[in-house]
């Protein structure tokens, strides 16, 4: 087999890009499922967020104010979430579905005016003379300031999940809310910051995707994006760094796949296809299965309802 | 389980009741695999629907279900539908094929057009159009606009429909071109923007500057117009990103069609049939040539267009060979409908082989 065909510097700067989405959306996932709630609608707030985004970065020709107001829009819709689950005590796996179907609905209503539509184009980060730097230059120095806002936001949750108070408070409601509870932390408060936070960065992650990736708007296209994200949460074992690892995977062998087939190599196209899915899952799977914590790194009141008088 | 079987009986009888109600204004149904609003396959499909709708006015009801997947939520989408007294079903993508047969067994009565298949029934007629007509001129085309001999073609499935598409591009790029090389990517699905604006990326780096779409979503040209290179509409015009990256396309005209077929039901004289038309009965239609080309590139492809209408040249006119190097057409013979049909080879100077 001829690998020569494949640049990797190009390759890598592209599952960069394609990564992008999953990674915020995840990120995101990852802070909600920490404070021990499961929102199952990440589908549903990327695409909102992906039309929200869409829709001001149109109207307003600054991709910037697009991806403040595809953030402000996702946290809208969850909130949704969070005061159905955190006040009403509705079930967390049903709201979630429900506001994935909510989510789609909603995202086609806004964007019917909105197909062949071409957003403005987002600029790259001019670092001058340091994107010519050979290697390191095409791969890390060429993107647009979503991707490296991407990497700086796990280096932020992981910081604040593992040295800040208000990451403990977190964690202490994700593991036992009677506990913080009792210790007189707000464990409504704190899950309704976290839901918000959640859909902010699917929010962004869907604008990057209609932005960015494509660029365009069309109804239903982030196809799923949604649950791999929630899928990655879990196999990388609720840790931040493995969330990107597991995202630059899936992007990573998602783009080396179309590449290999582009380059006109002569590999079965179904198992290329089904690699993206196989590979991350294997890397994930082995890396938290064997004695350590990892395996058993699940909030331990993940998906529970909590109500003060119990 | 009692209780099951009453609500089941009661939704069979409500169902029935519905048809018969239903009866004295004929109902039609459309069954779509993508949103409404896909800027290709399904919008062209829905358009052309609105059309026969507005056509007929009052004397038709007009239903559609958009977003179907392909497989058991078919069936039972159009369960749905025969159930409440829909009497012509069109079925618009090439994986219903089996659903559609299935269903059609269980409605006699119903009448159901199934698009792009080969599998008919008493009650089941298919329709497709000779896309293959189209992909000719879009090769002719791409063959002389590429710059670096690279072109690219997004492939959904490994169905007929799709390999005559290649094959057709191909040739006649080459014909076009000596040197040109043909990349395909299949990326296993009609509709996922990401995917397909990927995917072009792909090919894109690795050196391809024209890219043909066989997938429903206008990405790939939103990718093009954002990262260079050529392109097509498919399915719909896609004038919106004319005049480039977009410097023609395929155009699919089912109005007239569906208008056809929806008075053979009002009238009674509805009969099973294969349908398959190309550019001359207007329903494969080429989207104006963008300035971007040559003026005498133009007028090659203008004349291509012209010939297949007058019915003076075949787009698979032998000589060909298939990829293996067997003979397949000898000098100025035409490839019959059978085996363009059930097309499942590439034709000689292809690389790669076809998923199965």
């Amino acid at each position: 087999m001829d690998l020569s065909a494949i640049n990797p510097l190009i390759l890598i700067a592209s599952l960069m890009v394609a990564a992008t989405p999953i990674l915020l959306a995840a990120l995101g996932e990852l802070v909600v499922e920490k404070a021990g709630v499961l929102n199952l609608g990440v589908e549903g707030m990327m695409i909102t967020g992906a039309i929200c985004g869409f829709a001001v970065a149109v109207e307003t020709q600054n991709p910037l104010l697009g991806f403040i107001g595809a953030a402000i829009g996702g946290a809208l819709l969850s909130l949704l979430f969070g005061v159905l689950t955190q006040y009403l005590l509705s079930n967390q796996v049903a709201t979630g579905l429900a506001l994935t179907l909510f989510g789609l609905g909603l995202s086609a209503m806004i964007g019917q005016s909105y197909s062949g539509v071409t957003p403005p184009p987002t600029s790259k980060v001019d670092l001058g003379a340091l994107a010519d730097i050979p290697v390191i230059g095409r791969i890390l120095l060429q993107h647009d300031l979503m991707v490296y806002f991407s990497l700086a936001l796990v280096v932020a949750v992981w910081a604040f999940l593992k040295f800040t108070r208000a990451g403990l408070i977190l964690r202490a409601v994700g593991e036992s809310h009677d506990a913080a509870h009792a210790l007189g932390y707000k464990v409504v408060r704190v899950r309704l910051l976290a839901i918000m936070f959640g859909g902010a960065c699917a929010g962004l992650g869907g604008a990057y995707l209609s932005l960015i990736r494509v660029p365009q708007w069309t109804e239903g296209m982030t196809a799923g994006a949604g649950w791999i994200a929630l899928a990655i949460v879990v196999f990388a074992s609720w840790k931040p760094m493995r969330v990107l690892l597991g995202a630059y995977l899936f992007g990573g062998v998602t783009v080396l796949q179309l590449n290999l087939q582009a380059a006109g190599l002569d590999v079965p196209v179904q198992v290329l296809s089904m690699s993206p899915y196989l590979i991350t899952i294997l890397v994930l799977v082995i890396m938290s299965s064997g004695k350590g914590r990892a395996s058993q790194n699940a909030p331990a009141a993940l998906a529970k309802s909590f109500h003060a008088s119990s | 389980m009692r209780i099951t079987s009453l609500l089941t009986s009661a939704v069979l009888a409500l169902g029935l009741a519905g048809a018969a109600f239903a009866q004295d204004k004929t109902k039609v149904g459309f069954i779509y695999v993508g949103p409404k609003n896909d800027g290709g396959w399904s919008q062209h499909h829905h358009e052309s629907a609105l059309k026969m709708a507005e056509h007929f006015g009052d004397e038709i009801e007009f239903v559609f279900q958009e977003s179907v997947p392909e497989g058991a939520d078919a069936e039972r989408v159009m369960t749905q539908m025969a159930l409440s007294g829909v009497d012509l079903i069109f079925t618009t993508s090439f994986g219903y094929m089996d659903p559609t047969i299935n269903v059609a067994k269980k409605f006699p009565n119903v009448k159901f057009e199934h698009a792009t298949g080969y599998k008919t029934a008493p009650n089941v007629a298919t329709y497709s159009a000779r896309f293959y007509e189209g992909r000719a001129v879009m090769g002719h085309l791409a063959g002389k606009m590429t710059k670096t001999n690279k072109i690219g073609y997004i492939a959904s499935f490994p169905i007929p429909e799709v390999i005559r598409g290649i094959n057709s591009t191909f040739i006649h790029a080459k014909k076009a071109n000596p040197d040109v090389e043909l990349s395909v990517v299949w990326v296993s699905t009609w509709f996922d923007p990401a995917k397909e604006a990927d995917a072009t990326q792909a090919l894109l780096d690795q050196g391809v500057d024209v890219v043909l779409a066989h997938t429903d979503s206008t990405a790939p040209l939103a990718k093009l117009k954002d990262a260079g290179g050529l392109g097509f509409g498919q399915a719909a015009d896609m004038a919106e990103y004319g005049p480039a990256p977009r410097i023609s396309s395929i155009i699919d005209e089912w109005a007239p069609y569906y208008i056809l077929r929806t008075q053979a039901v009002i009238d009674g004289t509805w009969e099973t049939s294969m349908t398959w038309d190309g550019i001359e009965q207007g329903m494969v239609g080429i989207g104006a040539f963008s300035d971007v080309i040559p003026e005498d590139v133009r007028a090659e492809a203008q004349g291509m267009v012209d010939a297949i209408v007058a019915g003076t040249y075949h787009p698979f006119t032998g000589p060909l060979k298939k990829q293996d190097g067997s003979d397949w057409l000898a000098e100025g013979e035409v490839a019959d409908d059978g085996t363009l049909a059930g097309m499942n080879f590439y034709v000689e100077g292809m690389t790669g082989t076809i998923p199965n």
